[in-house]
């Protein structure tokens, strides 16, 4: 997936700055995505660090590796938030902007763990279209 | 840092159009048995539709009645005993607009094109009034027995014989080439 550079602001676990004229370390994607994945795997992530994580993520200009969209699926389960969770999923469809492939992916990727919690697509409760 | 910093400043300015957009149902849902008042409370958590917030900082509805509560109670056991139409409700509870919703095309651009035809239209007429009661009168330069006799001067003078206007003049047949 295409990605821009990081900014150094992103979360106040953030650490590494990736941009070109420093000397510190870039991060790999790899590390990026495992940074995310831990984020929302806190066992007593609260809603407001759901909140400003997804919105810090969606600011980002790509598209959330499904293991992080997962991993914030099963953060709002821990929070009793259905309704978040359509949200999140909503919102990554609409990161995808004009690559429409891209959300199809997503939901094949998430499909066990979307069967698994209960959560229905915004597809199957007829919320995609007007 | 950039595009993050933009995203709240944005957030900030359209604070201001949200005041107006965050319809009478944002205020009415979150001021439940306390006094209503005019203004709405700048001070506390906001909710906004945006695209590049997906979790807005309080749901659309605070003040939930009965059903709703039960619903939220249903909320916390396995999401797969929930009816789509339950699934629904819970999503409208705390959202107002869906994402395609928020991004359905308006119609303004018909207001903004006819405003500025009006416009137009209105600056047309108050030139052509000026044109009758705040010009003076033409100069009698203009006139076509004037300009004849001053073309025939020019050409008499012998005005740019080589490449510009008496180049053009065939003294011989007495015309333009």
């Amino acid at each position: 997936m295409v990605r821009e550079r990081r900014d150094l602001y992103s979360l106040p676990d953030a650490p590494l700055a990736s941009r070109c004229y420093s000397h510190s370390k870039v991060e790999t994607d790899e590390e990026f995505d495992a940074r995310w994945v831990t984020y929302f795997s806190k066992p007593d992530i609260d809603a407001w660090e759901l909140k400003k994580g997804m919105n810090t993520l969606i600011g980002y200009d790509l598209v959330p590796e499904p293991k992080i969209v997962d991993s914030a699926l099963r953060a709002c389960r821990r929070l009793n938030d259905l309704a978040s969770a359509i949200r999140i999923l909503e919102a990554v469809k609409d990161k995808s902007g004009p690559h429409k492939d891209i959300y199809p992916y997503l939901i094949q990727e998430l499909k066990p763990t979307l069967t698994e919690l209960g959560i229905s697509t915004p597809e199957e409760l007829g919320m995609d279209k007007l | 840092m950039l595009h993050l910093k933009l995203g709240r400043v944005g957030c900030l300015l359209t604070r201001r159009a949200m005041v107006a957009l965050t319809d009478s149902g944002a205020r009415l849902s979150t001021h439940g048995h306390h006094e209503v008042s005019d203004q709405l409370d700048m001070s506390q958590p906001m909710y906004w539709d945006r695209l590049d917030t997906p979790l807005p900082d309080r749901p659309w509805k605070d003040v939930l009645d009965a059903t709703d509560k039960s619903l939220k109670q249903k909320e916390k056991g396995p999401w797969s005993a929930l009816s789509k139409e339950e699934k629904i409700a819970l999503y409208r509870l705390k959202f107002n607009h869906t994402y395609p919703e928020m991004k359905r095309p308006s119609q303004e651009w018909k207001t903004v094109i006819g405003g500025m035809f009006i416009f137009f239209g209105i600056t047309g007429l108050v030139v052509i009034w000026q044109s009758f009661y705040v010009y003076p009168p033409q100069p009698p330069t203009f006139g076509e027995d004037w300009q004849a006799k001053q073309v025939q001067r020019m050409l008499d003078m012998r005005i740019n014989p080589i490449e510009g206007f008496s180049a053009k003049w065939d003294y011989e047949k007495k015309q333009w080439k």
